[in-house]
């Protein structure tokens, strides 16, 4: 009996001196990368090339998420606002929830799950298939020819994307609201257009996607690199990616909200 | 038709066969964690020379071309490749003598987004900055070679195995590299896949003036094209010689080895209590005997 907790406590350990462990070799990995981005800039299509992969193929399930999101919100919104009788303020509930959080939030957990895990999924088969290796014996670092470009094109794809999910989110909360239920079409966009800011609004939203774009490639590289090379592995691989870039964006995003909501104040 | 080809591998770097060594390794002893897996291996690859590393599986040849290729640094002993000790080198000088040498991998690991022509002009467009249609000429010169030319615009997933070795060869050679390793050049081959490339790796090495080292078990391939063969087992070097040394030694070993024996001092049996005792006979004969 007092073996057996013995022994659940020593895994449980275990499992925490490997999850700080892999904290500590994700954080070197995140240095390496940036030392080996100099390639990634001089051949610039490198990146382009990936920023298609990952974000311009990302784009069909972020074009028809915000739009549903968006018209959902606004069927959502107008039920409450109309008790009110500031159904008027449609928009704005539409545009701030997108803007600030959901478009950054929803925008990186699907990117998560269509890029990320491709990332993780294709470094991992390299890895498996000697891909890698290979390139290293031919005097080619891995690190600056296959991961530092899928890292910087996906963090210049977040932002664009969770623009681009935003900017749907608000076409469907107007498609709900002004076409389907008849709200002022003058008042939905002006009282949007007087009620987001700039700087604290749409600024704060970009500023988060693009550190849920650091952190969902770094994470992606990282587990793909990491990946024992076997079919089981990296298919772990690809389920530790998703996991783990949820939980990191969620955990993020109410930092950054915390931090940022302090500063606007 | 492929090995009509020499010549013009000829004309663009003669043959260079001297008898310094390209390749020495010197006590080297190496092992994964605990495991050892070499034990004070020394060997000598001259230069032009092809040599094969033959063995059973684990044996630790493919861990010898990874201490060669600077993948790995031995525990003990030293590792030189022409003249320079590669476990001492740092990362730019290890990358700048991969730069002169070039490794077929058992599968080939060509790169799998890119079509058989873009494989093998990777390492031209990486290391040397030269005009697009010098690229495309040197390599169509390198696929005629292998005699694939006509497949540059295939992927990988649309070729053969025996295909695929031949474009990782191409690959391989493209850099005129002075030292070719090969890591299991046969394996899951058919006889004429597995005849072409063996040929080819003799023929090209001779062409360039290279020196090729082939980690293999495929005895027959192996005794007709290599100029010597080393025989790895347990960590050790248990048997060398030309391949007419070879095929007349009575090292027990390599005999067994060589001839495909199932018993000997590669025992067919993982070590393992005493049969009769581990099904329960010994039991039962002694209960029968006190019965």
């Amino acid at each position: 009996m007092l073996d057996r907790a013995r022994r659940s406590l020593a895994r449980i350990g275990h499992n925490f001196i490997d999850n700080v462990w892999r904290v500590g070799a994700m954080a070197r990995f995140f240095a390496l990368v940036l030392s080996a981005s100099g390639t990634s800039f001089r051949r610039f299509r490198l990146v382009m090339r990936e920023v298609y992969f990952t974000g311009v193929l990302s784009l069909i399930i972020i074009v028809v998420s915000g739009l549903f999101v968006g018209m959902v919100l606004g069927l959502q919104g107008f039920e409450t606002l109309q008790k009110y009788g500031a159904q008027e303020s449609i928009g704005v509930l539409v545009a701030l929830s997108l803007v600030r959080e959901l478009g950054p939030v929803v925008a990186a957990l699907l990117f998560a799950s269509r890029a990320g895990s491709a990332i993780t999924a294709e470094i991992g088969l390299m890895k498996a298939t000697e891909q890698l290796t290979a390139m290293d014996m031919m005097a080619v670092s891995p690190m600056a020819r296959v991961i530092a470009p899928r890292f910087w094109a996906g963090v210049i794809s977040m932002p664009l994307l969770a623009a681009m999910f935003s900017a749907m989110g608000v076409f469907g909360g107007y498609l709900v609201g002004v076409v389907l239920i008849g709200v002022d079409n003058g008042a939905f966009w002006s009282q949007m257009q007087a009620a987001v800011d700039f700087r604290y609004d749409v600024l704060n939203g970009v500023i988060k996607s693009f550190v849920f774009g650091i952190a969902v490639t770094v994470i992606a590289t990282f587990e793909g690199f990491d990946a024992p090379p076997t079919a089981e592995g990296v298919s772990g691989a690809t389920t530790r990616t998703v996991v783990s870039s949820a939980l990191a964006i969620l955990a993020l995003d109410l930092v950054l909200t915390a931090s940022l909501l302090r500063g606007a104040h | 038709m492929l090995l009509e080809l020499t010549p013009l591998f000829a004309r663009i770097r003669p043959p260079r066969v001297t008898e310094e060594n390209l390749v020495e390794i010197d006590a080297v002893t190496f092992g994964y964690g605990r495991r050892a897996v070499l034990d004070g291996i020394s060997m000598r690859v001259p230069r032009g020379k092809v040599v094969a590393i033959m063995g059973g599986s684990g044996c630790g040849k493919t861990t010898l071309l990874r201490l060669i290729g600077g993948q790995l640094r031995p525990t003990r002993g030293a590792v030189r490749v022409g003249g320079r000790a590669v476990h001492e080198l740092d990362r730019e000088g290890l990358y700048a003598l991969r730069r002169r040498m070039s490794m077929l991998f058992q599968f080939g690991a060509l790169f799998t987004d890119m079509t058989v022509f873009d494989n093998v002009a990777f390492p031209l467009r990486e290391h040397a900055s030269l005009p697009e249609d010098m690229v495309r000429d040197l390599v169509l010169m390198k696929l005629e070679a292998v005699g694939l030319r006509g497949a540059h615009n295939l992927m990988p997933s649309e070729l053969s195995g025996g295909m695929a070795r031949r474009v990782a060869l191409a690959r391989a050679v493209v850099m005129d590299p002075m030292l070719v390793m090969y890591d299991e050049p046969f394996a899951g081959l058919d006889p004429i896949s597995m005849s072409v490339v063996g040929t080819l790796i003799r023929r090209l090495n001779d062409a360039l003036g290279a020196t090729s080292i082939i980690v293999t078990h495929d005895v027959v391939e192996s005794l007709q094209i290599v100029d010597y063969l080393y025989f790895v087992a347990e960590g050790r070097i248990v048997g060398e010689g030309t391949p007419a040394q070879i095929r007349a030694t009575e090292l027990p070993v390599v005999h067994q080895f060589i001839h495909g024996e199932t018993d000997g001092p590669v025992p067919f049996h993982y070590p393992a209590p005493a049969y009769d005792e581990d099904v329960g006979i010994a039991r039962a004969r002694a209960e029968a005997a006190h019965a």
